[in-house]
């Protein structure tokens, strides 16, 4: 027999070390069950309800109409004869196509994305700035937001030992961000943000974090999720303008993750792009501080995870770095073109004069509200259950509530090889079919746990989830006391 | 501000590949063009590489129409579609999370399409079994090949990780391998036998790595690419002894499986060819397989959706190839459908059979006859010569070139065929690949050309290749004392090869 080539021991060891919470353990078991449940295994509930991942489709949310009218258009030309598609979507379908190598959606499109999206794109971002203006050559399309934000990691990690990049990001975090850091073997630098002030970002815990983080590598970006995922707070415009000083003083690379920025609901709220807040600080922060902010079409009122569709921009880079991006984006070859469409469509939606603007503003209207109305009932109802508590979901997708387990529930957790949340997620799953992602898996202070579920099932099926986490957590506690 | 300096080592070593200077060139001039810039052509044609709908080839009527009702299911309703379109549709919004799309799918792929695409193995390899779990779904086989990459790489200087690789090579090969961060050892393809692999210089290639690095894989294409090579059994047989004595992982680019027409001449998979060798082989020899939607029959390159199949893998490992494409989350769920489409077509009776064989046959019927095209127009163009292809959609021709341009190539420091590539571009827009290996033993350079292109489309690109090619041959041709202008091709030719090559460091 010829031995084995590739082996646990010989492989990748920085793959060795990554993980992905919110597709780990837990999931695969919800999956069995799923299975189990198929086969006519007898179970406690009917259905596994997956609140792990922000998937807002999978939850029931409809699509847009009109986004999809353009995309059928856009595969199936011939339907540009149908009379029963809106000219609006008959007219961005064509330019669309126009755009496409051979006016086909299967055609390679340019490794930085369909020029035309991309003006689309830096038009959009000035539109939503008030009028700061956005460079075309400055936006790249991606795979998802994901895509762009690994590709930035990926060119600015370098340097040995001591002077290994440090990338700042925050505690908790979406796990992307640590599995990347993993992978590229960069030094992960955690600052924590206060739970008790509705997990807002504290300068001074910036700064705590960087100085400590000097003394083993060189620290040289700094990422922020706004609105934050796992725990949805928004950040208000002053802390924003707090970031980016400290960031110019630290000499560090911001990487602002806004793709949750339509989703903002609680009030005195508002999104407030790094951008707009970075060339209203003036020529001294808007023309030396370096940034990348990244969008995409997974969330917001589309939630269209299916079609990777995303872009950054990028500001103030190096000329020489940016051609360095450039051959690096080339590399994967193209971002997938439904996806780019997509995007171009959400950049460009129909307008107050146009025949699709009616049902259009309906449909987006009717699901931010929808997840507005879910926020609030999140926190209302998971406040009221002692041991449970909830900051408010001021934006996002996700609830990211702290719950007191007792001492023996700990204890046993440790005997069966567990981290304790991942034992309450566990039991949660087993006994209820209701599956959420431990707190450990997105990071939490020391000797504190939490979980994340998300608030997109329909109003009528949280209410039910959430009673029944209610409950469970109520059972839980009094087993264990 | 962040420097070069601060740049990743790892990105700054990618090397660039001529192709995207030629590609900025090609986009430069079209751009001129839209301006109004008066050019003696109305558009670039570009047939550089494997992107046949931007050549003007029409995709497949079923997979479009599907996609569009799984797009808008509204569509459902639309009586001119045809019923097993709509059906298919039906079954596959069945399948996605929430019916719809837009949803994301399992990291590895969706559960449907896998298990379709281990039937469609089965049945292409006449029963040998192949498994759902086996089998990755990515954005494009590029992605499923970087991630296996990765989980090889490892170690540094001599300890790195080495990839034997064919010369030529699809030319973004060479740039994904410096990503990963491991050494490319190359292996000459031998071209007068049809660029067929050679066992010795595979033992040869393998011997440079001494001291060099540590190879760990052998990465090859049948067919061929760009090369139109399609291996035989014996041939399979030969490398997959090879790996298996020197313990390298397989990768097998099997993309173009779909489009081989050469005479007598038909695709057998490497893990065919694997399983009905002696169990010594069968059982241990690791392989992983590539296919995607960019094949030649559906050329959905802009869908980006691929799979590798992985033979005799440790599932402690494989379970690494899904935390890997965790962090993609998951394929884009259209793409994931074409290949469903692909892999699982109309079947005989159903209503959008005759279409689809149709369209099938009408794109291997223009290989086919494209090939034959170019050969013979090859023939009577003096210093080129080519290869038959079997299979692929590329032509591979060989060219001598003039020694004016050879010097020229070398002031400019560019490789000869770049050159050539870009005086073609400029005067006659047309886009041909540059094969970028220069021989020094033999004074050959390659150009590359995708014929899967409409037929109208491949005259106009033969008509400015000719054009453009007699009259470089005349104007650089080295005038001795005059009278050169009657100077009978033929003899030029003889000049040339006689002549010799030009010593190029």
């Amino acid at each position: 027999m010829f031995q084995i080539v590739l082996t646990l021991d010989n492989m990748n060891p920085n793959v060795r070390r990554v993980e992905y919470a919110v597709r780990g353990a837990i999931v695969q078991r919800a999956g069995q069950i799923e299975k189990e449940l198929k086969e006519g295994v007898k179970k406690p509930f009917t259905e596994v309800i997956k609140a792990n991942i922000g998937d807002a489709h999978a939850m029931g949310q409809k699509p847009i109409s009109f986004l999809r009218q353009v995309l059928a258009l856009c595969s199936y030309p011939e339907l540009l004869e149908d009379n029963k598609f809106p000219e609006d979507a008959k007219h961005r379908a064509r330019r669309i196509l126009e755009a496409c190598g051979g006016h086909s959606i299967g055609a390679y499109s340019a490794s930085q994305g369909i020029e035309c999206v991309r003006q689309d794109v830096a038009r959009y971002i000035e539109k939503r700035d008030g009028g700061i203006p956005s460079n075309p050559d400055n936006i790249y399309l991606s795979t998802g937001a994901s895509d762009a934000i690994v590709t930035m990691l990926k060119l600015l990690v370098c340097g040995e030992g001591r002077d290994r990049t440090g990338v700042m990001i925050s505690i908790p975090q979406y796990p992307l961000y640590s599995a990347a850091l993993a992978d590229l073997g960069a030094v992960q630098i955690s600052y924590y943000l206060d739970e008790d002030k509705c997990w807002s970002l504290d300068v001074a815990e910036l700064k705590r974090a960087v100085d400590a983080a000097r003394q083993h590598c060189n620290p040289r970006v700094l990422c922020i999720i706004n609105p934050g995922n796992p725990t949805g707070q928004v950040q208000s415009r002053q802390c924003i303008e707090d970031v980016i000083r400290f960031a110019k003083e630290e000499h560090l690379f911001l990487m602002a993750d806004e793709v949750y920025q339509d989703n903002v609901y609680a009030e005195g709220c508002k999104f407030h792009s790094f951008k707009k807040v970075l060339f209203e600080m003036g020529p001294a922060y808007s023309s030396t501080v370096e940034m990348a902010s990244f969008h995409s079409t997974s969330k917001c009122y589309m939630g269209e995870c299916g079609f990777r569709g995303g872009y950054m921009e990028v500001i103030n880079m190096d000329p020489e770095v940016k051609a360095q991006l450039t051959k690096l984006v080339s590399v994967r070859l193209c971002p997938p073109v439904p996806g780019q469409a997509l995007l171009d469509l959400v950049v460009n939606p129909p307008q107050p004069d146009e025949p699709s603007y009616n049902t259009f503003m309906k449909e987006r209207t009717a699901v931010l509200a929808a997840l507005a109305e879910k926020a609030r009932l999140t926190e209302q109802i998971f406040n009221e259950v002692p041991g449970v508590t909830c900051n408010p979901v001021q934006g996002a997708m996700y609830t990211f509530p702290r719950i007191a387990l007792p001492q023996k529930a700990i204890d046993k957790a440790k005997e069966e090889g567990q981290v304790p949340d991942m034992f309450y997620c566990m039991r949660l799953l087993e006994e209820e079919g209701i599956c959420l992602v431990p707190g450990s898996g997105f990071g939490q202070r020391e000797g504190t746990f939490h979980f994340r579920m998300t608030i997109l099932p329909p109003t009528e099926k949280l209410k039910i989830v959430l009673q029944k986490i209610s409950d469970f957590h109520v059972r839980f506690t009094q087993e264990f006391s | 501000m962040s420097s070069l300096q601060l740049v990743n080592p790892r990105v700054r070593g990618i090397r660039r590949s001529p192709h995207s200077g030629l590609q900025s060139l090609a986009a430069h001039i079209t751009q001129e063009i839209t301006q109004g810039a008066q050019k003696p052509f109305k558009e670039v044609i570009d047939v550089s590489s494997g992107d046949p709908h931007k050549a003007g080839v029409k995709p497949i009527s079923f997979v479009r129409q599907v996609l569009a009702v799984c797009l808008h299911p509204q569509l459902m309703k639309n009586k001119t579609l045809p019923l097993d379109v709509r059906l298919r549709a039906q079954r596959l919004l069945e399948v996605c999370d929430g019916g719809s799309v837009g949803s994301y799918t399992a990291s590895s792929g969706m559960p449907h399409v896998k298990q379709s695409i281990a039937e469609f193995i089965m049945r292409r390899d006449a029963g040998v079994p192949s498994h759902a779990e086996d089998i990755f779904i990515s954005a494009g086989s590029q992605r499923a090949l970087m991630v296996v990459v990765k989980l090889l790489a490892s170690g540094e200087g001599e300890t790195q990780t080495g990839v034997l690789t064919p010369r030529p090579c699809p030319h973004t090969l060479p740039p994904l391998l410096d990503e990963a961060g491991v050494t490319l050892v190359p292996y000459q393809l031998m071209e007068d036998r049809g660029w067929a692999v050679d066992l010795d210089e595979l033992h040869r290639a393998l011997k440079t790595t001494r001291g060099r690095c540590e190879p760990r894989a052998i990465y090859i294409s049948n067919p061929g690419n760009p090369t139109g090579h399609v291996q035989d059994r014996k041939s399979i047989e030969e490398v997959i002894r090879f790996a298996a004595a020197e313990r390298l992982l397989l990768l097998v680019d099997e993309v173009y499986q779909d489009s081989v027409y050469g005479q007598e001449k038909e695709f057998i998979s490497y893990k065919r060819v694997l399983f009905e060798m002696d169990k010594e082989y069968s059982e241990t020899v690791q392989l992983v397989s590539f296919h995607s939607i960019s094949s030649a029959c559906m050329g959905e390159c802009g869908l980006r959706a691929g799979y590798m199949e992985q033979v005799n893998m440790d599932p402690e490992v494989t379970q690494f190839v899904d935390t890997m494409l965790c962090t993609d989350i998951s394929t884009p769920v259209t793409g994931q459908l074409a290949l469903d489409l692909m892999v699982n077509p109309p079947k005989p009776g159903d209503p959008s059979y005759d279409t689809y064989t149709q369209e099938i046959l009408l794109t291997l019927a223009t290989l086919s006859q494209n090939a034959q095209r170019v050969q013979e127009f090859l023939k009577d163009l003096p210093g080129m010569s080519c290869q038959p292809a079997m299979g692929g959609i590329y032509l591979y021709p060989c060219l001598h070139l003039p020694s004016e341009i050879i010097e020229k190539a070398k002031k400019l420091e560019v490789e000869a065929d770049v050159l050539y590539c870009q005086m073609l571009l400029e005067e006659e827009g047309v886009f041909l690949g540059a094969g970028c290996q220069y021989d020094g033993t033999t004074g050959n350079h390659h150009l590359r050309l995708s014929i899967l292109v409409p037929p109208d489309t491949l005259q106009e690109v033969l008509d400015r290749l000719g054009s453009f090619h007699r009259r470089l041959v005349r104007d650089k041709l080295p005038r001795p004392d005059g009278g050169v202008k009657d100077r009978d091709m033929g003899e030029n030719v003889r000049l040339f090869s006689t002549a010799g090559t030009f010593p190029m460091n």
